[in-house]
């Protein structure tokens, strides 16, 4: 058991916290422009112009090849470079997170919609509903049952991404959780389980909740 | 036909990451051999009009630069950092920076200064601009209290202990044929030969192997300082050259009061010890 007792050491529980903070804080905001983007983003793809196509595709292609972390640093090193606009780590962060939500939440929302039945517009239609309400009570709700799960997963992904930010300078929890160890490692040496175990359990807190209620979601949607 | 969508897809991608690819290269070189033309690092002026100097160092590598059990930042780089925000009478903002990026950090001047344990090498140099030394590595070799090695001489026809890949490994291959080398991949491995008595010596960085030997009762770090010795310095942006000559005139003076050498017994004799002969290691004046 020894080596516990660094996490309880000065203020090293509360600068943990801190750090899941700085992740948390960073995936909600990139996740909250990534879902307003993105669904614009969807609804351009669902258009039948090739242009359109290519375009939306292009983007799509590029965000999924390029490692993250080659993202974060064009953004935040090759910026500043170009243009000489200083973005702060932080800023960075949160723009490669939302060009990637952004392009991710697009397609789910492109595949959500494409995976409604043609009949249920047709009905829709038929029963005499307006374009508006025809969305909003049919389409909307049937597509969005299918995107929540992915959604929620896509929040996931981002959660666990964001340990790359400290490469530009912001200092996450799992950094937070290297520095703990390493200025304990002579008076420590074993701290690095305990601390990677702290870490863990604080990224299952944030995950499992939300793990739990995708598949909820998703086996609601499997019972109807 | 999808099929084949998709490629054109992932070559146009391709295509267009390359490109941007290029673009930051060329950039760098650019910046690299001009250095002048780029103009975004601050002057002396600037940052005082500011009153806040930027510092990059590392927060995760004890005892240079790392942040304590109370979140603040402590070590020998962070000493010598907050000396010079006192100087230029503003206020220090740490930036934490990982070895990897400290070149980007200061091309893109995203900090003032980078006192992150630099160690001058020639393709650095093309980079950043150094000031003069503060600190200086070379080899030492560690040995059982029992049988301590005190001159590399006394290794010849004894087995040393090295890492693979390390400048040890070179050094001793290149100038004392008669040591027997055993190779190990990892310092952990080496470590546990050299207790389990395989070897008769062990040697690599001293700032290695006394940090081990500190924390291990029973070895002795019996040569301090060994091979070709490597300048660590603060560095600046390329071309900024009224705050690299700020920085030198800034560590000859700080030679007078033996300044690096209470930093020393601030920051690295709990880690080095005591008994060590300080001047292996500190650079006052920026005299090695």
């Amino acid at each position: 058991m020894r080596g516990i007792e660094v996490l309880f050491l000065g203020n090293n529980m509360l600068r943990l916290l801190s750090g899941l903070w700085v992740t948390v804080r960073l995936a909600l905001i990139s996740i909250g422009f990534s879902l307003v983007l993105g669904s614009a983003l969807g609804a351009v793809m669902t258009l039948k112009n090739p242009v359109v196509k290519v375009l939306t595709r292009v983007y799509l292609e590029i965000i999924r090849i390029m490692p993250q972390l080659v993202f974060l640093f064009i953004v935040f090193f090759g910026v500043t470079k170009l243009t000489g606009a200083n973005l702060s780590g932080e800023v960075s962060a949160v723009i490669v997170f939302t060009l990637w939500g952004t392009a991710e939440v697009g397609d789910l929302v492109r595949s959500a919609f494409g995976a409604i039945p043609k009949h249920q517009f047709e009905s829709g239609a038929s029963l005499g509903l307006s374009k508006l309400r025809l969305y909003l009570y049919v389409i909307f709700p049937q597509a969005l049952r299918g995107l929540l799960p992915n959604i929620i997963n896509l929040s996931m992904r981002m959660i666990m991404t964001t340990a790359l930010v400290s490469l530009i300078g912001v200092t996450e929890v799992l950094k937070v959780g290297k520095q703990i160890i390493d200025a304990n490692r002579f008076d420590y040496p074993n701290a690095a389980i305990w601390v990677y175990a702290a870490i863990f359990l604080l990224y299952f807190l944030i995950c499992f909740p939300l793990s739990l209620i995708s598949r909820r979601l998703a086996k609601r949607r499997a019972d109807k | 036909m999808n099929f084949l969508k998709k490629i054109g897809a992932v070559i146009s991608a391709a295509i267009l990451t390359l490109s941007l690819a290029a673009c930051a290269n060329t950039e760098n070189s650019s910046g690299a051999s001009g250095g002048s033309e780029s103009g975004s690092f601050r002057t002396i002026d600037e940052i005082k009009a500011e009153g806040r100097i930027t510092i990059g160092v590392f927060s995760d590598k004890m005892p240079f630069g790392y942040v304590d059990n109370s979140g603040d930042y402590q070590g020998y780089d962070v000493y010598f950092a907050r000396r010079i925000a006192q100087d230029l009478n503003v206020e220090l903002e740490l930036v934490p920076v990982e070895a990897a990026s400290r070149v980007e950090f200061l091309q893109t001047a995203k900090v003032d200064i980078i006192l992150a344990n630099f160690t001058v090498t020639e393709e650095r140099s093309r980079q950043v601009d150094f000031a003069l030394p503060y600190m200086k590595v070379a080899l030492g070799v560690v040995s059982p209290d029992s049988a301590v090695i005190s001159s590399a001489d006394e290794l010849n026809g004894k087995t040393l202990i090295v890492v693979k890949g390390t400048t040890a490994e070179t050094y001793f291959t290149e100038n004392y044929p008669d040591v027997k080398l055993q190779k190990y991949d990892e310092y952990n491995e080496a470590y546990s030969a050299l207790q389990d008595g395989r070897g008769d010596a062990f040697s690599t960085d001293n700032t290695e192997v006394l940090a081990w030997a500190m924390s291990n009762p029973g070895f002795t770090v019996g040569v301090e300082s060994l091979g070709s010795i490597d300048a660590i310095a603060p560095a600046v942006t390329k071309g900024n050259t009224e705050l690299l000559d700020w920085l030198n005139e800034e560590i000859k003076a700080l030679g007078e009061e033996q300044f690096f050498h209470a930093d020393y017994d601030a920051t690295l004799a709990a880690v080095y010890g005591d008994t060590v002969d300080k001047d292996n290691l500190v650079v006052e004046g920026g005299e090695m």
